[in-house]
């Protein structure tokens, strides 16, 4: 245990020399997959709420697709296949971005959280007290005041908690980047685990620094639970 | 009668002496049995008939022509070969296995019998060669938790080429495909057999082997594990093996299997 910590406890934190690996790399794609798909839900949700078919149906398809198959399988479809497409590698904007593992990553972490939380938010908009909503109505509120001033607010505070959970999933999920050999901690237990077979300590560790994680991120959702959701307490 | 018994305790003692204590001129042995792990195409797996074959298995029936002993082939995993042969159940180790200081404390090596190169494999023309000088800039791809991996962080990435790893050897293939790796480095039979003989790899081509390892982090040569008590076996391997190299029996068997040098410089 001592010795894996002394040949790679800066790996398994922020660095190999060389680039960003371990936690360091683990945090960072969680908080920029869970900031972009956060930013994509909003809009989501609201349109897979709305009235008209073509609308609610395109976002209904784009989240049964992200829904419906594991997020491997997108990851290797967007880092190997899409990569491998000659209109791909013949557009030089395109070919930048999809020749980095990490941008690879992100897209498909982004996409797939986004996809969650979608139908988190849109479950928490529908079932927004319909009292509310007259109430905001007789007000004389138009439809964009409605949703930022009354819907929005009282549905992302009543979806909290099931949006923490998804930020812990994908946390986990977080271990198939180095798919797209992003060095996240998972890679560097498997670096020190091939170099000494200490396989209960190199992924013992490993998963130290998850709960380690889990339990900072659980405590932040506590106390913005415990603030945000005041008003539902008895 | 006294003689009889004398020249019966004279046996005894010859025979003991034969088979116990080191004797003065070499034990010639009828048989030899290896031990083998027959997984592992094309060095050793087993034909549908249920018999050994690979480039491994030829060497060892040239061996025993050699040392004109009987060959018996016996199946064993390879976590558990080392243990078995020194409970015994067979008399070698012919199983591609490397030379490596951790298992030379176990039991003893015979002479060099091949050499796995580690090669460098680049698109045809690329001009690239396994050498800081002219990787420099370049990206290359490795598979995680081999020793390919290690030498390409050992001696290039403080180099500034860039060294990427991969979950598996298909993916480095696949992304030396795409063009986002320049070359990749792994053992040079691999690279044949699972590329460069395939139609993807048609338009790639071996860059070269490495050659300098100041640190020796790919280890030594492949040869036939021994029992350490058995210094004799060893020099008769070792002297068969001399002779089939001397004799082009080697370089037939090797131009069965391989199209480049196996056993190295």
């Amino acid at each position: 245990m001592i010795s894996i910590i002394q040949q790679f406890g800066q790996a398994y934190l922020y660095s190999d020399g060389y680039q960003m690996t371990g936690v360091a790399m683990t945090l960072w794609l969680l908080l920029l997959s869970v900031a972009i798909g956060f930013c994509l839900a909003i809009p989501l949700a609201i349109a897979r709420n709305a009235r008209s078919p073509f609308i609610n149906i395109p976002v209904w398809i784009y989240t049964f697709l992200f829904r419906g198959t594991p997020l491997y399988v997108q990851l290797l479809i967007i880092y190997t296949g899409i990569y491998s497409l000659d209109a791909i590698q013949h557009t030089p904007a395109l070919n930048a971005f999809f020749r980095q593992g990490f941008n690879c990553t992100i897209l498909a972490f982004a996409l797939n959280t986004a996809a969650y939380t979608t139908e988190i938010f849109a479950g928490a908009i529908k079932s927004t007290p319909f009292g509310e909503i007259e109430a905001a109505r007789a007000l004389g509120m138009s439809r964009v005041t409605l949703y930022r001033r009354i819907i929005l607010p009282s549905a992302l505070r009543r979806a909290l908690p099931t949006y923490s959970n998804e930020v812990i999933l994908m946390l986990h999920a977080t271990t198939l980047a180095f798919t797209a050999t992003v060095p996240d901690i998972l890679k560097v237990a498997r670096d020190a685990n091939s170099a000494t077979y200490d396989s209960f300590d190199a992924f013992g560790l490993a998963a130290l620094l998850y709960l380690i994680i889990s339990f900072v991120l659980i405590g932040i959702f506590r106390r913005a639970e415990r603030h945000y959701l005041a008003f539902l307490r008895p | 009668m006294k003689s009889y018994f004398a020249l019966a305790g004279i046996a005894a003692l010859a025979f003991s002496a034969a088979s116990f204590a080191a004797p003065a001129h070499a034990k010639t042995y009828k048989e030899v049995t290896f031990g083998v792990d027959a997984t592992y195409p094309p060095f050793e797996s087993k034909a549908p008939d249920g018999s050994f074959v690979g480039f491994d298995i030829d060497l060892g029936k040239a061996i025993c022509a050699h040392m004109h002993a009987k060959c018996v082939f016996v199946s064993q995993g390879f976590d558990g070969i080392i243990p078995a042969l020194k409970a015994r159940k067979f008399d070698a180790i012919l199983s591609s296995m490397t030379k490596t200081p951790d298992r030379e404390k176990q039991i003893d090596f015979s002479a060099k019998m091949y050499d796995e190169p580690t090669s460098l494999i680049a698109k045809k023309g690329s001009g690239l060669k396994p050498t800081v000088a002219s990787l420099k800039g370049k990206t290359v791809g490795v598979e995680a938790g081999t020793i390919q991996e290690t030498y390409a962080k050992t001696y290039w990435q403080p180099e500034g080429i860039k060294v990427v790893s991969y979950q598996g050897q298909d993916q480095v293939y696949a992304d030396l495909l795409s063009g986002r790796l320049d070359a990749s480095l792994q053992d040079s039979v691999e690279a044949d057999y699972g590329f460069l003989r395939t139609p993807k790899g048609a338009d790639y081509s071996l860059a070269g082997n490495i050659t300098s390892d100041p640190k020796d982090v790919l280890g030594s040569y492949i040869a036939i594990g021994i029992r350490k008590d058995e210094p004799d076996l060893k020099k008769q391997i070792d002297a068969s093996i001399a002779a089939i190299i001397k004799n082009g029996t080697y370089k037939k068997i090797e131009s069965k299997y391989f199209n480049f040098n196996v056993y190295g410089s």
